[in-house]
């Protein structure tokens, strides 16, 4: 590189340039397509420009030839001068017509700089997409019906992270769990998604994103902990793009496993999961994370899809009579305990979730065997969808939950306490 | 600014689609999705048009995966330039039932929008294929709103080469301005 201001500064021969002048359309002139994208032209030494260049007035602060006002020429239409470069470029303009000229094409580009990339869509509009592209072609590979709601997931905080700048990937970001709380920033967030998602990775042999070791667990909370030991140092873009290539690999996976998918189970250092409920699981905990992100750093965040969110729903509702059979055993259940036979209806909350994701279960109390059913309901509770998930990922505690609760008081409360126990980090 | 993607990427992407797989079909829209809806907004100025287009181009794109040839250049540029021709078609259907119906010729107005559309197409693919080096110099300044000298120092680079790069990535971009047959576009 010359000094500044060199005379022979080449404008088009640094070697960041090799990509730009061997793009695919340089030799011919033609651009891909018959997009008429004539070629950049090559900038000549700014000093054999046009007739010898007047010489400076003296009196002009700061005193710049002009080939160095040409050189500002960029930085000045982006607005990315110092206060006197501008006014010695802007006097300088006044007087030289080449100058001018390329000023003003540079500041009219200045806007093609906006790139529409950075727009934020309607989330409903992927779902019409790819629901339209299908209509019109079915897919001979298709998304099982239970790793859909993962994928849109994944999709809507991939979007998020898109749009999140340096500043945004420090904030601290607050995961509340039943009973405990935890800061990170953004990427360790993330890097926690990561590393619970590579359960699923291992159920389907797929790789271990924690890495080879002795030390690699099963167990969610350990295995973010190696996460962060392993990986903190990494960059939030690396560590983005590493949780969205494993994401897509599961989903693709699944797809062509197809049916011989069913039957494989996750295990995650103790309680096991079928994949089809793992599944629904981490586009649960997707959501609910990326609500906490987009919490931390401003930005709105809507709740999934009703169809999505019904199927988390239905998972939780299906897990909380081993949940509260748990909490039974340990001695924190309030309301006493039948016996029922395996199959048999039984004692039940009718557990009523409103809105468009909602519907309703009957939750057996008594032993996760039993069948629940309306007959034997022993209380009522009624509550919103999102409200519901909120509880069941420890952000609300029952006695926050705006709910109406009708019935066995001992038993609202057993149920209750049990989805908000499920949560963890 | 979205990284380029590489044409191994490009080639990947096609075949999938050609095997009709639909995680592929949801990749392509995650990638693709902002840019089409974007440029058809830009270009059409009403929500719900751009979400039509957005449609088409992606129903377009599924239905005839052999219609892209990696040969001929990136995908994404493909994409913009399908997304493009799309928007002015619509854009041609809007004016054409306006006049029909008893509106006014707008004549250069809408002439106007149409080379807008052509060189927002363009500006498109001059930025995803700059040089990556002279991209972050320019949204240093552009988007972080960050001076010539605080840009120098945070890419490690003398005053002069980050002037430069300001520079020359405008001039880059410039060229989607500068046209013959402007209204013909990217057909």
């Amino acid at each position: 590189m010359n000094g500044p201001g060199g005379p022979q500064e080449p404008i088009g021969g640094g070697p960041d340039d090799s990509r730009w002048e061997n793009g695919g359309w340089d030799g011919g002139g033609t651009p891909p397509h018959g997009v008429p994208l004539p070629r950049v032209p090559l900038p000549r030494g700014a000093a054999d420009d046009g007739p010898p260049i007047p010489v400076m007035p003296p009196a002009a602060p700061p005193a710049l030839d002009h080939s160095t006002l040409r050189s500002l020429l960029g930085a000045w239409a982006l607005s990315a001068c110092a206060a006197d470069e501008n006014t010695a470029v802007e006097e300088h303009l006044g007087r030289c017509v080449a100058c001018a000229d390329e000023a003003r094409r540079l500041r009219d580009a200045v806007r093609l700089l906006r790139n529409e990339d950075q727009l934020d869509l309607d989330p409903t509009l992927r779902h019409r997409v790819l629901a339209g592209c299908l209509g019109r072609r079915p897919a001979r590979v298709p998304v099982p019906s239970w790793a859909v709601a993962y994928d849109a997931e994944a999709a809507r905080l991939d979007a998020l992270l898109a749009d999140l700048g340096p500043d945004d990937w420090r904030q601290e970001v607050v995961l509340r769990w039943h009973q405990g709380r935890q800061v990170a920033d953004v990427a360790s967030v993330i890097g926690h998604l990561t590393a619970v998602d590579g359960l699923v990775a291992a159920a389907l042999d797929l790789e271990e994103p924690l890495g080879p070791g002795p030390d690699v667990s099963r167990e969610p909370r350990a295995r973010t902990e190696t996460y962060w030991k392993r990986f903190g140092e990494l960059p939030p873009g690396r560590v983005r793009e590493t949780w969205r290539d494993q994401g897509r690999s599961l989903v693709r996976t699944v797809a062509f496993a197809g049916n011989s998918a069913g039957g494989l189970e996750v295990d995650y250092g103790g309680p096991v999961l079928a994949l089809e409920d793992a599944f629904l699981d981490r586009a649960f905990e997707c959501w609910i994370h990326a609500d906490d992100i987009a919490e931390a750093v401003g930005y709105p965040y809507e709740a999934p899809a009703p169809r999505h969110l019904h199927g988390m729903i239905d998972l939780a509702a299906r897990l909380l009579p081993t949940a509260i059979a748990g909490r039974r055993r340990a001695g924190l259940a309030t309301s006493p305990g039948g016996l029922t036979a395996a199959g048999e209806p039984g004692r039940s909350l009718y557990l009523e979730v409103e809105g468009d994701g909602g519907g309703e279960w009957y939750i057996p109390l008594d032993s996760p065997a039993a069948k629940g059913c309306k007959e034997h309901s022993v209380a009522h509770v009624a509550l919103d969808g999102v409200e519901f998930c909120q509880l069941a990922a420890g952000h609300r505690t029952p006695e926050e939950l705006a709910a109406g609760i009708e019935g066995d008081a001992g038993a609202v409360h057993d149920v209750l306490s049990a989805a908000a126990s499920m949560s963890r980090l | 600014m979205a990284t380029p993607a590489p044409p191994r990427w490009d080639r990947a992407m096609q075949q999938r689609l050609a095997r009709g797989e639909e995680a592929a079909l949801g990749e392509l829209y995650d990638r693709f999705g902002p840019l089409v809806y974007g440029l058809a907004l830009r270009i059409l100025d009403d929500e719900d048009a751009a979400d039509r287009v957005t449609r088409e181009v992606f129903g377009h794109i599924w239905e005839n995966p052999d219609a892209y040839d990696p040969r001929d250049g990136n995908m994404r540029s493909w994409i913009a330039t399908l997304t493009q021709r799309q928007s002015v078609s619509r854009l041609r259907a809007f004016e054409a039932e306006r006049v029909r119906s008893g509106g006014q010729r707008a004549g250069e107005p809408f002439e106007a929008r149409v080379r807008e559309a052509n060189t927002a197409a363009r500006a498109d693919f001059i930025r995803d294929s700059m040089p990556a080096s002279i991209r972050a110099a320019l949204n240093l300044a552009y988007i972080q709103r960050r001076d010539y000298r605080q840009a120098a120092l945070e890419l490690g680079l003398s005053e002069v080469e980050a002037r430069r790069r300001m520079r020359l990535g405008l001039q880059m971009l410039a060229t989607a301005m500068q046209h013959p047959g402007a209204n013909g576009g990217a057909r």
